[in-house]
């Protein structure tokens, strides 16, 4: 068999690829045909209980264990008129530093509370320092049906190890009553 | 205060015993008594303890510490058991029966202990968790529940307790009998109900931060630091206290710009492990409203400036009053800072008008201080401690300097006899067990000279004390019968200040006449060695001793008075032109309206401040300085004692008083003078004390006590540690401890006035008038006693009084 040129003999293997299988992921256009795994580190999310209250009791064990210094967390007392989280304290201030921060899942596992965890959220990119260090608003999970956001009283007649032992399911009529009066009266002052 | 040495007192200490243990193989030579812990410290074995404290009694009350012992038949605990001559001790880390010991204990000591480190302020600094990793076991076999109390409860406003925490070491309990003598803590039940409880009172200790300090767990908590902050997050600094002359040792622990905690240091000559609250709480007002940038008066209204702006007004406004301006420099500064302003008053502004005091003073206190107290060294703290008695005059230490008043305690319980010379036996001299030798104000000097004999040969011993307050400056003739009462019983003596600032400034030469060092300013070598040291001319300095605050204000108001008599159209030129103010509390002065008059009225005033104040809403110039924290320099103690301290967070846009002072120097076109913190002090230092002549005080008369008429009393005042003073702003738990402000009387003296118990009294002058109610107290007749500067007790500002002046007295309306 005669030898093909050396030249053309290059273009066949960028002609043999076309009928190979694509390895290209379609990103981020397909990118829900590849989940990550299910032990993935994506971005932290802080918990909420089931009424809706924190979880996260500003222990500052997080930033304790964390060994790129990006967690920032100062606590406060829950005040009768501004509950945070079941017990005594709250973490008023919680910042993560997504420029610090490498995913290593050490904060997660020194919470005492579960309040820490990982989501699958990988797209953490963005054009400023600022908008990296993720402020409590933008960690809180979502409120789902039967929650009501915090502040409010705690489920009435129970105490935090209530809370603890799971024995809170939902947000009761007096905490969704509270909150509704309380975005009522804000939303007033808006105005 | 004298040039003795005080080695006199060194000679009879008892010569100690040594003897010789073994501790894990090693012999060990300690001197008698000492118990295993510390002799196993001594040779780096470190016992697991929680109830120990090398300051507070042995009580064996945690077992934690439990050590073999050979020839016993049980392990012991170490904190309590002296080495024995021959003694033979195996610690855990020889011996498999205290080893065994300890972590039992531990265990034991977790099962009741709550999981509550997350939410713990001591988590992370606690023997309690560093000991269960150490010598705990790692898991717990215990499954029951564990005994709950609810949490926290406020034993006082400011301290907070979780009884759970509690392991029972009676080291707070122990602390507040033994050292404080404030024993409102105990503690209650038995067995795994035992807790620290209080009982109808709250825990209003001044002491009470102190046990938070030395709690081995986070049983003890303060409201002010609950949950602020990790010990990871802290940046501490070693500093000085500046709240009063007693200057303890600090460390201020910070987070992001702010202080979180102050907590005592450890200072054996000094404060030994504790402080006051005041000195621990009351730093809030650090962080309160600031003066930012300088403020210039511009159509009579203060606008902020830039600072070279500023200062060209300031030095235009005060060159033009060279020779006619008065510095007043308030009892806050320190040491550095108040040669700054001896220095910038004399070559600056050519004047020796430089007051320290903004308090009630006298000419006799001002030859006093210059002449007995400025540049000397009296008698330590150790030296109270081994006094054989000692004599308090116009001094309430727990009021006034709380670290004497501990040390007097300690002495006391060792047998020292403390006498103190005032209306009524006051808490803090019932707790050191002192006698009162009964005097009202006005009567010191001749109760001085009177002293009776009993007394008096308490004070011959040697080595016994006469402490001297401040508020001796209103008893006229104190000084002088203070010194023949020396005299006559070669006692040694000291002066206690109250601020922190005024032994410094007085060394530094911030009175009017005394110059650095001591040096009188009329005498020829002082002049020469101040001059060529300041670069000048001697014939430059002010040849005449100056004003000072008291006369600096009748000046002005003279001025005053003079400039409206000679109308409009002469040209009139004032004896006083300017002012130049640092730090001064005007509520804190006599008279006080008078002094706000004359600052509206001098012509120019330049205000160095760190915060608005009702100066710097007078002055023409308000230019801002550093607070203590974002400074070093020094504060004296009463002993003399200097006490430096570093800058706590640098503030790289705050000045110190020193360098404002020589930026206004270099804006008046003179030779810069040092700013510089270590060159002030390097050029202090060198200066040393003065050791010429000295003026001698003037031989006043010992006054005697006014005679009130009827319905009238003498007035007798002072202050309680912890007031309305401007440097506890923003602590509310802490003024939440304050002791209420009541009115004292003797049963006789409340009978006469129609007076009855629980009814309320009215105090009044002509200003003004204080209606609180009464407390009927066993003290001389015809006194009444109020608090100086407490909430609903204002005496200086409501009755315009000083103690020793007569007030009417009579029933308040209830
Ligand atoms: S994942 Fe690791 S690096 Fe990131 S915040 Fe947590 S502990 Fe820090
Ligand atoms: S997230 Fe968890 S570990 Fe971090 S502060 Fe909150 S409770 Fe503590
Ligand atoms: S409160 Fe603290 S110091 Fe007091 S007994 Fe309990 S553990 Fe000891
Ligand atoms: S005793 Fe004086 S120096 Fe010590 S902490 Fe209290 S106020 Fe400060
Ligand atoms: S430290 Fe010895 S018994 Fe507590």
């Amino acid at each position: 068999m005669a030898e093909l040129p050396p030249a053309l003999s290059g273009f066949w293997v960028t002609f043999s690829t076309m009928f190979k299988k694509v390895n290209t992921e379609q990103y981020p256009e397909e990118k829900d045909k590849y989940p990550p795994e299910p032990r993935f580190h994506g971005r932290h999310q802080l918990n909420r209980h089931p009424d809706g209250l924190e979880k996260c009791i500003g222990c500052e064990l997080c930033a304790w264990a964390c060994p790129a210094d990006a967690i920032l967390v100062q606590g406060a007392d829950n005040s009768t008129d501004q509950r945070f989280s079941p017990g005594e304290r709250y973490g008023r201030v919680y910042q993560i530093n997504y420029l610090r921060c490498i995913f290593c899942g050490l904060c997660i596992e020194a919470c005492p509370t579960r309040a820490l965890t990982m989501t699958h959220d990988y797209e953490l990119a963005d054009n400023s320092r600022e908008k990296l260090i993720y402020e409590k608003e933008d960690l809180l999970g979502p409120l789902t049906q039967n929650m009501v956001s915090a502040p409010h009283e705690m489920v009435p007649g129970t105490t935090e190890k209530d809370y603890y032992e799971g024995k809170i399911t939902e947000a009761t009529p007096e905490q969704r009553a509270e909150v509704a009066a309380r975005t009522d009266e804000e939303s007033e002052a808006v105005r | 205060m004298s040039t003795t040495s005080h080695e006199a007192t060194g000679s009879d200490t008892p010569t100690v015993k040594m003897i010789t243990g073994t501790i894990d193989g090693t012999d060990v030579t300690v001197p008698e008594g000492t118990m295993i812990i510390r002799a196993a410290e001594l040779m780096g074995v470190e016992v697991p303890r929680f109830c120990d404290h090398p300051l507070l009694d042995p009580v064996a009350a945690c077992r934690a510490c439990l050590v073999e012992v050979e020839g016993m038949p049980k392990p012991q605990p170490s904190c309590a058991v002296p080495l024995g001559d021959g003694m033979t001790v195996q610690t855990q880390l020889t011996s498999e029966v205290a080893d065994t010991a300890q972590k039992g204990v531990m265990e034991f000591l977790l099962i009741n202990h709550p999981l509550d480190c997350p939410v713990c302020d001591k988590g992370g600094e606690c023997p309690l968790q560093n000991q269960a990793m150490s010598v705990g076991r790692p898991e717990s076999r215990f499954t029951g529940q564990k005994r709950e109390f609810p949490k926290p409860i406020n034993v006082s406003s400011e301290i907070l307790l979780d009884r759970e925490r509690c392991v029972s070491c009676a080291r707070c309990t122990r602390f507040a009998e033994q050292i404080a003598g404030d024993p409102f803590i105990a503690l209650l039940e038995r067995g795994a109900q035992q807790q620290v409880g209080t009982g109808e009172e709250p825990f209003d200790s001044y002491f009470s931060g102190n046990t938070i300090q030395i709690c081995p767990v986070g049983a003890l908590t303060s409201e002010e630091y609950r949950f602020r902050s990790r010990p990871f997050d802290l940046v501490s600094v070693p500093t000085t206290c500046e709240h009063c002359a007693s200057g303890c040792s600090m460390r201020t622990d910070y987070r992001h710009e702010n202080v979180m905690r102050r907590q005592s240091g450890d200072d054996p000559e000094v404060n030994e492990e504790w402080n006051c609250d005041k000195g621990r709480f009351a730093f809030p007002y650090l962080q309160l409203e600031r003066l930012a940038t300088p403020l210039v008066r511009e159509n009579g209204q203060l606008r902020r400036a830039s600072w070279p702006e500023a200062l060209r007004i300031a030095a235009d406004g005060l060159a033009a009053a060279r020779g006619r301006t008065s510095v007043l420099t308030g009892g806050r500064l320190t040491m550095e800072d108040a040669y700054a302003y001896a220095r910038f008053a004399r070559v600056g502004l050519g004047t020796d008008d430089i007051d320290l005091r903004a308090r009630a003073a006298s000419d006799e206190e001002t030859d006093f201080l210059s002449g007995e107290v400025a540049g000397s060294c009296g008698p330590v703290y150790r030296e109270l401690e081994s006094a054989p008695a000692v004599l308090l005059a116009a001094l309430e230490p727990e009021e006034e300097s709380p670290i004497i008043y501990l040390r007097l305690r300690k002495a006391a319980r060792a047998g020292t006899k403390v006498f103190s010379l005032g209306p009524f036996a006051s808490q803090g001299l019932e707790k050191m067990a002192g006698s009162l030798v009964e005097c009202v104000p006005g009567d010191l000097a001749t109760q001085l000279d009177q002293l009776d004999d009993e007394t008096a040969a308490a004070l011959s011993q040697p080595g016994a004390v006469i402490l001297l307050g401040e508020r001796a400056a209103t008893e006229p003739g104190a000084f002088a019968a203070m010194s023949r009462l020396v005299q006559r019983t070669g006692a040694e003596w000291a002066w206690v200040p109250r601020r922190a600032g005024e032994r410094g400034a007085i060394d530094a030469g911030c009175l009017p006449g005394l110059l650095p060092g001591g040096r009188p300013l009329t005498d020829e070598t002082a002049r020469q060695e101040i001059a060529s040291l300041w670069g000048i001319d001697p014939d430059e300095l002010p040849a005449t001793a100056g004003r000072s605050l008291a006369a600096t204000v009748a000046q002005i108001h003279a001025d005053a008075k003079a400039a409206s008599e000679a109308g409009e159209e002469e040209e009139f030129s004032p004896e006083l032109a300017a002012l130049l103010v640092a730090g001064v509390e005007p509520d804190d002065i006599p008279n006080a309206d008078q002094f706000l008059t004359a600052l509206d009225s001098v012509p120019f005033l330049v205000s160095l401040e760190t915060r608005p104040s009702e100066v710097t809403a007078r002055a023409d110039v308000v230019l801002p300085v550093a607070v203590v924290t974002e400074k070093s320099g020094a504060f004296v103690t009463w002993e003399g004692r200097r006490r430096p301290f570093g800058t706590v967070m640098p503030q790289p846009t705050s000045f110190t008083d020193a360098v404002v002072l020589a930026l206004l120097s270099d804006y008046m076109d003179l030779a810069t003078p040092p700013r510089e913190v270590d060159d002030l002090r390097t050029e202090l230092g060198n200066l040393g004390a003065w050791q010429g002549s000295r003026v001698s005080p003037a031989d006043v008369p010992a006054g005697s006590a006014q005679q009130p008429g009827s319905g009238e009393a003498v007035l007798a005042s002072w202050r309680y540690l912890l007031d309305l003073g401007t440097m506890q702003e923003g602590e509310p738990h802490l003024a939440g401890t304050r002791k209420p402000a009541v009115v004292r009387i003797s049963a006789a003296t409340a009978a006469a006035n129609g007076v009855e118990a629980g009814s309320r009294v009215r105090v009044s002058t002509d200003t003004g008038a204080i209606t609180l109610p009464v407390e009927l107290t066993e003290m001389a007749e015809n006194v009444v006693w109020l608090p100086l500067n407490s909430p609903d007790s204002q005496v200086l500002v409501s009755l315009g009084a000083l103690p020793g002046d007569t007030v009417r007295l009579e029933r308040g309306d209830v």
